[in-house]
């Protein structure tokens, strides 16, 4: 199976637009939604059934049993977190703590113990050979990387042998990021013309080099700024990365997201670009590997 | 006063605003905590920048010391330690820098050092003062840098101060707004939107602070995210509208209040309804 990453240095590019209308083209069997601080991918795709549910743990939270406790306070001075507290009886915030158990190793009387807390929740959409893994994590709680991983395993343990599968990245360039690169046959970039677009665009090329994964680059709205546009398209060449091709800004592509359907289910400019974008990527995903079925039916 | 703009996700708009609305201020303090991706200081390009280093404390062994008897290993909870042919190995990127490996290693074998994680930038840009906080790519975690932003800094209470915070709603949002005296929430007008706007709606109301919705990027037609507001009962701050020449001095890196006496009076009389609004929260809490 090949993995298709779409990801962009930044928010509001436009990816999950752009993946939804990458399933849908490529019919693809198996999906996933890796933003799991923000997911937004189910809002698009149809789903016939009520998801699978499984709560995902992540580290243990401290709690402290204040009928054992004889307020020594060497739990409170060595949490390294700030995240022990004191109003007449010791606690632990929550929402700070990340489980590291020193106040629990430290305390003389055992009256602190970890225990297993609920981080978020992964959602398994599997339906007649389709197969869609996403997640929320919890308000609150930082271990976004190992949700990530989760999603993907998820994803692939259901999946029945296919030659594709799509993932929506995550944004930004942290732990979240990483997670979703492992594994990736390649990358799509969708950059948004601005200065600060192109600058975190370079610092997510930057962590795809270091995995070494096959990295490729769209423009999304690009007519909002032609001048930006012609500099990313300049920094693609000089950099040796392949070209998909632009998107239009479009007002077409808000109507068809806010009907719940992707932009290639209605007659818009966005949705005719994407065509031209999706067909150049798959080729190149492809390239070396021609392994597509006749029967999948993939439009290249 | 401590306002913090936030959204569920990048690319709403909060950074638009966050700068926008210190311009307006004239003298005010910026401070980018969107640490992983910080893009306020290309539109101030401050000058005068001082850097300074962010550490945190990381294990260092003294192998002389060191008996193998594994303590430390068994203890950590993020396994950011191994003993691999009697040597004791400290996978840096890893470790959360909880100390517990230091304190109960019973050869006293383990010491700390520091390891850099990023950089704060301070500079100036007209009167507005910009902080800037940079983490290094592949870092696991920016919360020492975000307490550094915050609480190190700490400029006069009677200026007014504005917060870019991270995107989304995880535990470096949390501590950029604990001490904000009001969130500005950013919200695009589509569906996502909606979700993005619910998420960081659930987190003010957790936090108790009072707060309300500047919706961006606004066109004609139905605005599901104006909707929501409506539902909820929630403060439209202001509606800012998707026109070609803000987003060409956005994409520009341009602070549109400062090209354009239009953007001015917006960003202006935003801010005025915010004071007004925390005024009026900060007396009728009193
Ligand atoms: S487990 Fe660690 S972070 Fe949590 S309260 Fe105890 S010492 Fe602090
Ligand atoms: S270390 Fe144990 S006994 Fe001491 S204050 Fe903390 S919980 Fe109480
Ligand atoms: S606890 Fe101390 S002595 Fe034991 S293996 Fe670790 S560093 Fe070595
Ligand atoms: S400081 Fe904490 S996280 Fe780091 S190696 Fe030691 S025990 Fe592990």
């Amino acid at each position: 199976m090949k993995q298709l990453l779409i990801l962009s240095g930044k928010g509001g590019t436009g990816k999950t637009t752009i993946a939804s209308a990458f399933i849908k083209l490529s019919k693809a069997k198996a999906y996933a939604d890796c933003d799991v601080d923000a997911p937004n991918l189910h809002l698009i795709t149809e789903q016939s059934s009520a998801p699978k549910r499984t709560d995902y743990y992540g580290l243990p939270k401290a709690e402290i049993n204040t009928e054992l406790c004889i307020q020594c306070d060497r739990c409170r001075q060595n949490c390294r977190f700030d995240s022990i507290s004191v109003d007449k009886k010791y606690k632990v915030n929550p929402f700070a703590c990340e489980g590291c158990g020193v106040c629990q190793a430290i305390c003389p009387v055992e009256a602190i113990s970890l225990k297993p807390a609920v981080a978020g929740e992964l959602m398994l959409h599997a339906k007649e050979g389709k197969v869609f893994s996403t997640a929320q994590l919890k308000m609150g709680s930082g271990t976004s990387g190992m949700l990530v991983t989760e999603v993907k395993k998820q994803m692939k343990s259901a999946t029945a042998p296919t030659h594709l599968a799509i993932i929506d990245g995550s944004p930004g360039i942290g732990c979240p990021v990483i997670a979703s690169l492992s594994g990736a046959d390649m990358v799509l970039m969708v950059a948004e013309p601005s200065i600060s677009g192109i600058h975190d665009m370079e610092r997510i090329i930057n962590t795809a080099a270091k995995f070494g994964t096959k990295t490729a680059i769209c423009i999304n709205k690009f007519d909002t700024n032609i001048e930006n546009t012609k500099k990313i398209e300049e920094f693609c060449k000089k950099q040796g990365l392949a070209f998909m091709g632009k998107i239009p800004f479009d007002a077409g592509a808000i109507k068809a997201i806010n009907n719940g359907q992707t932009i290639v289910d209605i007659n818009c400019a966005s949705g005719i670009a994407v065509k031209v974008v999706f067909n150049k990527t798959i080729k190149l995903l492809f390239e070396e590997y021609p392994v597509l079925h006749s029967n999948d039916a993939l439009h290249i | 006063m401590k306002i913090a703009v936030l959204s569920g996700k990048g690319g709403t708009g909060k950074t638009l605003v966050s700068v926008n609305l210190a311009a307006a201020a004239k003298t005010s303090t910026y401070i980018d905590c969107d640490i992983e991706e910080p893009n306020g200081h290309l539109f101030f390009k401050p000058e005068n920048t001082q850097e300074e280093e962010i550490t945190i404390n990381i294990p260092k062994v003294d192998n002389e010391l060191c008996n193998g008897c594994r303590k430390c290993v068994d203890f950590c909870k993020f396994n950011a330690l191994a003993y691999i042919k009697e040597k004791l190995i400290v996978f840096e990127e890893v470790c959360h820098s909880c100390g517990g490996c230091i304190l109960f290693c019973p050869e006293e074998a383990l010491t700390e050092r520091e390891k850099v994680i990023g950089k704060v930038q301070k500079g100036t840009s007209d009167q507005v003062t910009v902080y800037t906080g940079i983490l290094n790519t592949g870092e696991a975690s920016g919360i020492p840098m975000i307490k550094k932003l915050l609480h190190e800094n700490t400029p006069p209470s009677n200026k007014l101060t504005f917060i870019d915070c991270p995107p989304g709603s995880a535990c470096m949002v949390m501590d950029s707004i604990k001490d904000a005296d009001y969130c500005i929430l950013v919200a695009e007008p589509t569906i996502f939107g909606v979700h993005n706007l619910n998420m960081v709606y659930e987190l003010v109301k957790l936090f108790n602070k009072s707060f309300g919705v500047v919706l961006n990027k606004c066109v004609e037609g139905d605005n599901p995210a104006e909707r929501f507001c409506v539902e909820k009962n929630i403060k439209i701050l202001s509606r800012l509208p998707f026109d070609s020449e803000l987003g060409i001095l956005n994409s520009n890196a341009k602070i549109a209040v400062r090209e354009n006496e239009k953007y001015q009076a917006l960003f202006s009389s935003l801010l005025e309804i915010v004071q007004e609004e925390v005024q009026h929260e900060t007396t009728s809490h009193s």
